[in-house]
């Protein structure tokens, strides 16, 4: 990795690691200042991580996750296939139903069991309009720590009519437990198509507001254009997903290429941008709220009329022999569930693969060499939520 | 107690402040006493330290629609030694444990504690975890429990509100 | 952990759902196998998924293989899963391609075993990049050493973690 600051450099004060990142040698370690952000800061959340700081750069960064790791995939093995529902929800709240969407196919395949269509199409509105909620809040969150507090009013206030939508559908307010395996848990109430369709089309007036004063804003594109270069070959090594893999140009979306459920018969884009850098992590998402409001729209048109939505399992179903292996798309990108089954009524193991975790390996690629004032920019960027990461 | 000769020493000028000081407080609790706890109750800062996913609907109690501030609750943006009060915000793991304990000791007396969700209270869904402390009482001392899972904003704000009636009846410190 | 395949085909008949065409998935496999022969053994083939496993002493040059020349360039999950009654830890890393279009459905997993008492296993960190932090993970709650790899220690659990790594079998949790 070639920047500004390696190429000042003396080469007798580099050296290159085994990953490939150019770090700064012992011998000038009198230069360095250590910091440590987090887990008590305004711009990391439930996050630390150390960085040491030559002049204004960066030349290290150590991730040091774990705050919040909370033994779920233990967890999993000592409770049943429906009990472990609602505390595997718990990582990402505010996308509650896309975590537990890849779960309950993945129960599915070793249950086997299919869902009906109806229920099909209820999952995967519930799923668009979660994506909503979270990519609002994370959209929010970003907003405050580049110190425009605009962008923090907005989305948090526009996602409570989609947090309003999921409480008419499913009854709570962030932690749904709706996807179960077998359908989802109800049908969805009177009158929610046309409310549904209203909220969209007041939502999609309110995408263009968010991006002239934010995505236009001259400060903005100055602190995030041309930051954090993630070309297209580290992105495929690193092996990021979500939108940080599609802001360096790779058209790689869940949906698209492995469809679950009735994502094969919508018709939709995978938005992608070629710029790599922060700006382009933090528009994707953007572009993939307005797709999903096309999704949203297609979904409620082809749903059919009535109909089951769930088949009826027995209490304590037992899984058969075997593994499954099922990712669902989420806000922070692919998502996949491994569950190795002992043909009883538990899980034998249960492997939750996140879009944080991976992403977060990003993270001291693009410090590295960057100036300190951009590590907000660069940080929340990658779409990182760190409950999801430590699980 | 120190003679007064002793405390007019220099190198004991913060005893000298801090006597100074206690005397001040038990003149003035009587009569502005009242004063100084309304001033307080209308702008508690809350430090920026989330501990797990209650930090969600945390973020939601500032948003337009709930906007905690217009009831003397600031948003969470300021730095730790100038907050007077800490909602811990879900799940303490043994991780995290230290840290709070850090963060509160390190900030300015008087402070508060909210204890937000299940998992501060007792351990909540994950009481069986290896990595969770059940409850934060062990660590830190808490002055009101919201309890939920996640608590809902109202809810939050109604144990702010709480608080503020906790601190408006006490003496000041 | 055998007989999978037959169990699916099993239950598969009586849900009367068509036979996938599994032409890649056969493809994939006919390709490592004239290349390995017997080294690399078959586990089972289903709709976009692939499981094959290896020893640990040849699992470098499959996984050179097969990021060079079949494109599986990342890895998506690295787990394990402990397996007491037969005194084995099974590591799987699941690989995904991005660069190949046709690839990108498929996920291989490619699983190897290490004895539980004394496990060793050789990293993959020289040929993939991205299994980094998920060995470091493997690594701390399982026990399963990889050598070749910078930083075995510490990523997840607090520091002063005293116990055995929490994912085997014989730890228990509170009440259970
Ligand atoms: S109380 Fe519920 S929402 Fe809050 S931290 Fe615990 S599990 Fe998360």
């Amino acid at each position: 990795m070639t920047n500004k600051y390696s190429e000042s450099l003396d080469s007798k004060f580099k050296e290159t690691t085994n990953l490939g990142l150019e770090v700064v040698k012992e011998a000038s370690e009198d230069r360095l200042m250590k910091l440590s952000v987090g887990p008590q800061h305004p711009g990391s959340g439930h996050f630390r991580f150390t960085i040491k700081v030559d002049g204004d750069y960066i030349v290290y960064c150590d991730p040091d996750p774990g705050y919040v790791h909370r033994g779920e995939e233990k967890m999993c093995e000592y409770r049943n296939y429906i009990q472990n529902i609602p505390h595997l929800e718990r990582p990402v709240i505010h996308d509650s139903t896309n975590i537990t969407y890849s779960y309950s196919l993945a129960v599915e395949e070793l249950l086997g069991i299919e869902v009906p269509r109806r229920g099909q199409f209820i999952r995967a509105i519930a799923s668009e309009l979660n994506r909503q909620v979270y990519t609002l809040y994370w959209l929010a969150i970003y907003g405050i720590f580049l110190g425009h507090s605009t962008m923090f009013m907005w989305p948090t206030g526009d996602r409570e009519l989609f947090i309003d939508l999921l409480a008419a559908l499913t009854g709570a307010r962030v932690t749904h437990a709706f996807n179960i395996p077998g359908g989802v848990r109800n049908d969805i109430p009177e009158g929610f198509k046309e409310k549904c369709l209203e909220y969209i089309k007041y939502f999609e007036k309110r995408l263009k507001e968010y991006e002239d004063i934010f995505y236009n804003n001259p400060l903005f594109r100055q602190r995030t254009e041309n930051v954090g270069i993630l070309p297209k070959q580290d992105a495929i090594d690193l092996g990021v997903t979500g939108s940080v893999l599609r802001a360096s140009g790779i058209p790689h979306d869940v949906r698209k290429v492995e469809p679950y459920d009735v994502y094969n018969e919508i018709d939709f884009k995978v938005q992608y941008m070629k710029t790599c850098d922060s700006f382009a992590r933090a528009y994707v998402p953007f572009l993939d709220m307005r797709e999903s409001c096309n999704i949203t729209r297609q979904l409620l048109e082809k749903m059919p009329e009535s109909g089951e939505v769930r088949v009826k399992l027995q209490s304590n179903p037992k899984g058969r022999i075997g593994e499954a292996y099922k990712r669902v798309e989420s806000g922070r990108g692919a998502l996949s569930y491994y569950i190795v089954s002992d043909g009883s009524s538990k899980p034998y193991r249960v492997k939750i693969s996140v879009g944080s975790f991976r992403n977060i390996l990003a993270l001291p690629h693009l410090l590295v060499g960057s100036r300190l004032g951009d590590m907000p920019s660069i940080y929340w960027a990658l779409n990182y939520w760190p409950v999801e990461a430590d699980r | 107690m120190l003679m007064i000769k002793d405390l007019i020493n220099p190198a004991n000028f913060n005893l000298l402040v801090s006597q100074v000081s206690d005397v001040l407080v038990g003149a003035l609790d009587q009569p502005l006493g009242y004063a100084i706890n309304w001033g307080r109750i209308w702008s508690l800062w809350p430090v920026h330290l989330e501990t797990a996913c209650c930090s969600v609907e945390f973020g939601a109690t500032s948003s337009p629609r709930y906007d905690c501030e217009r009831f003397g609750i600031i948003e969470a943006f300021g730095s730790l030694r100038q907050c007077d009060l800490i909602v811990v915000q879900g799940t303490v793991t043994r991780k995290m444990a230290p840290r709070l304990r850090m963060v509160y000791d390190q900030m300015a007396d008087p402070k508060y504690v909210i204890a937000m969700g299940a998992c501060s209270i007792t351990g909540g869904l994950y009481i069986d975890s290896y990595n969770v402390l059940p409850g934060i009482d062990g660590i830190i001392p808490v002055d009101v429990y919201v309890p939920g899972c996640p608590p809902r904003p109202e809810t939050l704000i109604q144990g702010c509100m709480l608080l503020q009636e906790k601190i408006k009846r006490s003496k000041i410190k | 952990m055998t007989d999978i395949n037959n169990d699916i085909n099993q239950t598969t008949s009586n849900l009367n759902i068509v036979e996938p065409d599994l032409k890649i998935e056969h493809s994939l496999y006919s390709q490592l196998s004239s290349e390995f022969k017997d080294k690399v053994r078959l586990v089972y083939t289903k709709p976009n998924r692939i499981k094959i496993s290896v020893e640990p002493e040849h699992i470098i040059e499959v996984a050179f293989f097969l990021k060079n020349q079949l494109g599986l360039d990342h890895a998506e999950s690295v787990g394990g899963t402990d397996y007491p009654d037969e005194n084995v830890i099974e590591v799987i890393y699941h690989l995904n391609s991005y660069s190949r279009e046709e690839l990108a459905p498929i996920i291989l997993a490619l699983s190897t075993k290490t004895d539980r008492n004394s496990s060793y296993l050789p990293s993959l960190l020289p040929v993939f990049k991205s299994v980094e932090y998920h060995e470091r993970e493997t690594y701390e709650m399982l026990g399963v050493y990889f050598q070749g790899h910078p930083r075995n220690e510490r990523f997840l659990l607090p520091e002063d973690w005293a116990d055995i790594p929490p994912l085997k079998k014989e730890f228990r949790i509170k009440g259970r």
